[in-house]
């Protein structure tokens, strides 16, 4: 049955349209637009009324008008037809290939919205996934099927450290089948590009797959982008047993799209003008990392966002960091000492890093030896604050140390190259090699025997060398 | 009864998660209806007219106009009988793993209809009244032995009474008929599955006041700020501050019988976390896994909306039940403000008039009602039986901030307030409970009955310990403006003792096997030492001792390991008295008495 045309629109409003006089149309369902000059567009239903349908233009209503506009309801919600040959492919933020190649021919037709996971289907995920980068491997650990996002501001080298994470992140125990799916939301043509020439140069791109909305694409477009590239994953991860990694980015500009079009149905607002749903409209994506049981691949989940003004109390990164599992928080500070990756060490978070360190995972002392550099670090600042009060003298000889470590630590431990990929034996070495400029008596978070096993010969060694010197 | 008045309307309008119907004129509010063809489940939460406004549980999407709407006449209720202890729960008391066997799907589909209660299996039941005694609501009929460490009490419904005609022991289902009462010629016939809707509380005989400890293992709670059996408590804090990991140690340790945790519009990991780390780990009380006397209950962020604003009362009611057996149940909530979005998210969507920050003007009320529902009481029924509720709700206020709606209306009703701090978290100190700005109501009434335990030693110290961390706050003041070394011997001392609390009692690891958990003997002898080594350093710098030899002394070490000491191992802690006197007057010089500088 040929579907019904409409043109019966009655109001055009922002992103919204409404339409007068439907019949038979299903909350949610798709539907497409025919302007007079026979270009096409597609919507989705908002909300009915007995016979009226409120419907969001993913493209935006410019040029849309009263008289001539033709709306089809499909009757079938937006789905994304997926298949293996997607990789290595991009597309815009439509799903439409922009690469000039060929449709998808489809394996599979999924709903994007997909559906939420049941709690007693997932998989705990503990695999430990070595990104190369000592202050997440080391102090952040990162496991597979985690959601972990990076909270940037604008200014600061977010796009060149994700790209470092899809470069280096591997799993210790060997190579397995991996993908990268990519969606950008609002970003720069330049920003678009850094990461497709990124993927190229290290021959990523064959295991990648882009959607691509640019800063100059619609904005209401950008509402649907993440949730094909999380179908795409979907579809990888579960049914192709591949481990993928999801870089999304920038969530900011999603949110404001979102904003949008909660304005334009004149919602009560919430906090900041968004709208009171925020909170389970970025669950319904979040949640989407993670492993299922009896599945061999996983969904890892690498959001980024900047926070407006660095203000980590905005409701994006605020509602954002209640549902991932922690945060790599960027520092403009660290930024503007010239230290890359500036990864503000203290308020970023694993949550899941507990389960996927230690003992045959990676080394015993990890946990204990993470606490204690968190704890030291914390200590150190907190002496050089002191320090700017009251000058270097008024320290007693332990916050010397513990300013003099922080200082190191920020210079070798947080510091290393776009390009330098620190296996995690490497980080953990060099944490216990910084911790020896501390009094053992103030090393109180970490078990006797390990001291004894990691610290002790290295004291010792230091030792002698001061005696030969 | 369902069934006899089935009122069907048909789809007017669609929101989200908000569906109107027409034609619904009968129902009532709250009332449980099927929506559309696929029968999605729902409650009605407005009427006007004859149209009703409901939330549906289920996600929307597919629904049309003109679908039917069918109205069950009764209000959400939850079934209530043995085998919740164990089970993993939806909001509205789906058991997870049925609805998984049944979609044949790791994803939750919609429409799917499963009892909470295990329909074919047979319960060994143990009659516990014999033929001719008289009961009334409450009492109890037999039991049932539902996993090794819980006595499943079958009780007497709500609003039946009589002589007891038939009873028998034997294996029968949730179905089965096991006691049939004779209340003046009108037979009764009982089985060990009853109904009750979820928004009404379980009456009680008679309620207590909550002066008996609950203790969690958690140092800085039992020891500063305890909550009491029947007790209500609130964790706010901003994200990364540790509500989670508070709230799992707590549904560990808390020395409850039947702990419901209810994970209420949060990370799906979380609540799977727990299913797979509960049935490993041994409660210290019983020795058995703790999953044997826990009900879960999940409605994960991406789970529909409004079946998180009802998981909040699934979860209260399953706790009445138990309670109403005679049972201390502790309640975690994780997170009430999350349940508060969902209220606010349905209010919008009816267009009513908001409140502070856009939630219903009715958030506090609501909040307040729920809360209500803990204590600790007399339940109904023969023997004066004694159970107890108490809650512990997360509060996730948006960017940390306390002054926000839902935070500030738990305060309102809640007795105990652990206040979670950023700056502690960052610094790696959990739990993360900051000692300054957090309290607990309880506290007195815990301290005597502390005291009588501990020789009346308690109190003393805690208040002591207490007033030692105040110090600290203001001295800490001075040393950022002048320095460290404007500060008397004496109140060095007081900052080294400060430190040593914060470092080797109130911050605890609960990922560390022993650290995990100390029992209130090993907390009170931890205490006392820290106390003792203060004052015995004060008398020690009085007469003349200095300052870093004191500072540096061996037995400090030992104090700051005494919490990785097990519990078997703690008549060590004892000894450290001695050890302490006999380092200390090392290095007191001889005969120097107050040459204090």
């Amino acid at each position: 049955m040929l579907p019904k045309e409409y043109r019966t629109i009655s109001g055009l409003s922002g992103p919204l349209m409404m339409v007068e006089n439907t019949t038979d149309v299903r909350f949610d369902e798709l539907v497409e637009i025919e302007l007079g000059n026979g270009e096409k567009r597609r919507g989705r239903v908002l909300e009915i009324e007995s016979n009226r349908a409120l419907v969001q233009v993913f493209e935006g209503t410019t040029g849309l008008d009263l008289a001539d506009t033709k709306v089809r309801f499909i009757g079938k919600v937006l789905t994304l037809p997926v298949a293996r040959d997607m990789l290595g492919r991009v597309f815009n933020g439509r799903g439409d290939p922009i690469d000039g190649g060929a449709p998808i021919i489809a394996d599979k037709q999924l709903d994007i919205n997909g559906m939420p996971m049941n709690p007693y289907s997932r998989d705990y995920p503990s695999e430990f996934v070595q990104t190369g980068i000592s202050t997440i491997d080391g102090l952040n650990p990162m496991v597979r099927g985690q959601k972990l996002p990076i909270f940037s501001a604008s200014g600061l080298p977010h796009n060149r450290m994700a790209a470092q994470i899809a470069r280096q992140a591997t799993v210790i125990s060997g190579h397995e089948d991996f993908a990268v799916v990519f969606a950008a939301m609002g970003i720069t043509f330049e920003e678009a590009s850094f990461f497709m020439e990124d993927f190229r140069k290290t021959g990523a791109l064959q295991r990648t797959v882009m959607y691509v909305n640019l800063a100059d694409d619609p904005a209401i477009e950008r509402t649907t982008t993440p949730r094909l590239a999380l179908t795409a994953a979907e579809y990888l991860a579960f049914e192709c047993d591949m481990h993928v990694v999801v870089i999304l980015t920038d969530l900011t500009n999603y949110c404001e799209a979102l904003r949008e079009i909660s304005a334009a149905r004149k919602e009560v607002p919430g906090r900041r003008g968004y709208p009171g749903y925020l909170y389970t409209d970025l669950a319904t994506m979040y949640e989407r990392a993670g492993r299922l049981k009896g599945k061999k691949g996983s969904i890892t989940q690498i959001p980024i966002l900047t926070m407006p003004e660095d203000d980590k109390t905005h409701p994006i990164p605020d509602l954002t960091g209640y549902i991932t599992e922690g945060q790599i928080i960027l520092s403009r500070g660290l930024h503007r000492q010239g230290i890359y990756p500036p990864v503000d060490v203290m308020p970023s978070l694993s949550r899941l890093k507990d389960k996927g360190i230690g003992k045959d995972k990676t080394r015993e002392d990890h946990a204990d030896l993470m606490n204690q550099l968190f704890a030291a670090y914390a200590r150190g600042k907190e002496a050089k604050e002191l320090a700017v009060i009251l000058g270097e003298s008024a320290l007693t000889e332990e916050d010397k140390a513990f300013a003099s470590f922080s200082d190191v630590f920020e210079d070798r431990y947080i510091r290393q190259g776009e390009y330098e990929n620190r296996n995690v034996n490497d980080t953990l070495e060099l944490g216990w090699e910084l911790l020896t400029m501390i009094p053992v008596n103030e090393l109180k978070r970490v078990r006797d025997a390990y001291l004894e096993k990691y610290l002790k010969p290295r004291l010792e060694k230091k030792a002698e060398q001061d005696k030969k010197a | 009864m369902p069934n006899e008045n089935v009122i069907k309307g048909i789809i007017e309008r669609i929101s989200g998660p908000l569906v109107i119907a027409k034609g619904m004129t009968g129902a009532s509010m709250y009332d449980v209806v099927h929506i559309g063809e696929l029968g999605l489940v729902g409650e009605i939460v407005e009427l006007s007219g004859d149209n009703a406004s409901i939330q549906a549980y289920e996600e929307t999407s597919g629904l049309m106009p003109g679908e039917p709407v069918v109205c069950l006449g009764e209000p959400l209720s939850v079934e209530l009988g043995p085998g919740i202890i164990e089970q993993f729960y939806d909001g509205i008391q789906r058991p997870l793993e049925l609805i998984e066997d049944v979609a044949k799907s790791h994803y939750i589909s919609r429409g799917i209809n499963v009892p909470a209660l295990d329909r074919a299996k047979k319960w060994k039941f143990e009659p516990r009244v014999k033929t001719g005694d008289v009961v009334e609501p409450g009492d109890v009929l037999g039991v049932v032995q539902e996993t090794v460490v819980v006595e499943h009490r079958i009780m007497v419904p709500a609003g039946v009474r009589g002589t007891v005609k038939t009873i028998r022991s034997g294996d029968y289902t949730v179905e089965d008929v096991i006691a049939v009462l004779d209340e003046r010629g009108t037979q009764h016939e009982v089985r060990m599955m009853q109904r009750w809707p979820v928004r009404i509380p379980r009456p009680v005989a008679r309620r207590l006041p909550p002066n008996v400890p609950m203790t969690t293992g958690q140092r800085i709670v039992d020891a500063f700020f305890p909550i009491a059996l029947g007790g209500t408590a609130c964790v706010p804090g901003p994200f990364g501050s540790g509500k989670t990991v508070i709230q799992h140690q707590f549904a560990k340790w808390a020395q409850a019988q039947i702990v419901v945790y209810v994970g209420c519009g949060e990370r799906g990991n979380e609540m799977t976390d727990v299913l797979l780390e509960f049935p490993e780990l041994d409660d210290p009380q019983t020795g058995h896994p703790l999953m044997k006397r826990t009900t879960l209950i999940a409605n994960t962020s991406n789970m529909p909306v409004a079946a998180r604003e009802a998981s909040i009362y699934t979860a209260i009611t399953l706790a009445e039940y138990y309670r109403d057996m005679g049972y201390s149940v502790a309640l975690m909530a994780d997170s009430t403000s999350r349940w508060a979005e969902a209220l606010r998210e349905m209010s919008g969507r009816l267009e009513e008039m908001p409140g502070e920050e856009g939630y219903p003007a009715y958030l506090g009320t609501r909040l307040a009602s729920f809360y209500e529902r803990a204590g600790r009481c007399i339940v109904m029924g023969k023997g004066d039986r004694e159970g107890s509720i108490s809650v512990i709700g997360a509060v996730s206020p948006p960017g940390g901030d306390l002054s926000e709606p839902v935070t500030q209306n738990t305060l309102r009703v809640t007795k105990v307030f652990w206040g979670l701090d950023a700056n502690l978290a960052y610094q790696r100190h959990f739990p993360a409970i900051n000692w300054l700005s957090s309290y607990s109501l309880y506290t007195e009434t815990m301290d005597s009955f502390w005291d009588e335990k501990f020789d009346d030693e308690w109190s003393g110290l805690r208040i002591g310990a207490m007033t030692l961390l105040e110090e600290e706050d203001q001295l800490r003041e001075v040393v950022r403006l002048v320095g460290i070394d404007a500060l008397s011997k004496e109140e060095r001392m007081v900052l080294e003792t400060a430190k040593s609390l914060r470092e080797d009692f109130l911050h605890q690891n609960a990922f560390h096997e022993i650290d995990t958990y100390a029992s209130m003997d090993k907390q009170f002898k931890m205490l006392r030492t820290i106390i003792q080594f203060h004052h015995a350093g004060m008398d020690a710098l009085k007469k003349g001792a200095a300052m870093d030899e004191l500072f540096g002394l061996p037995v400090r070490e030992q104090i700051a390991r005494m919490r990785y000491l097990e519990e078997k191992d703690i008549g060590q802690i004892d000894k450290l008295e001695d050890t302490m006197k006999e380092q200390i007057n090392g290095i007191v010089p001889v005969g120097g008495e107050s040459n204090v500088a």
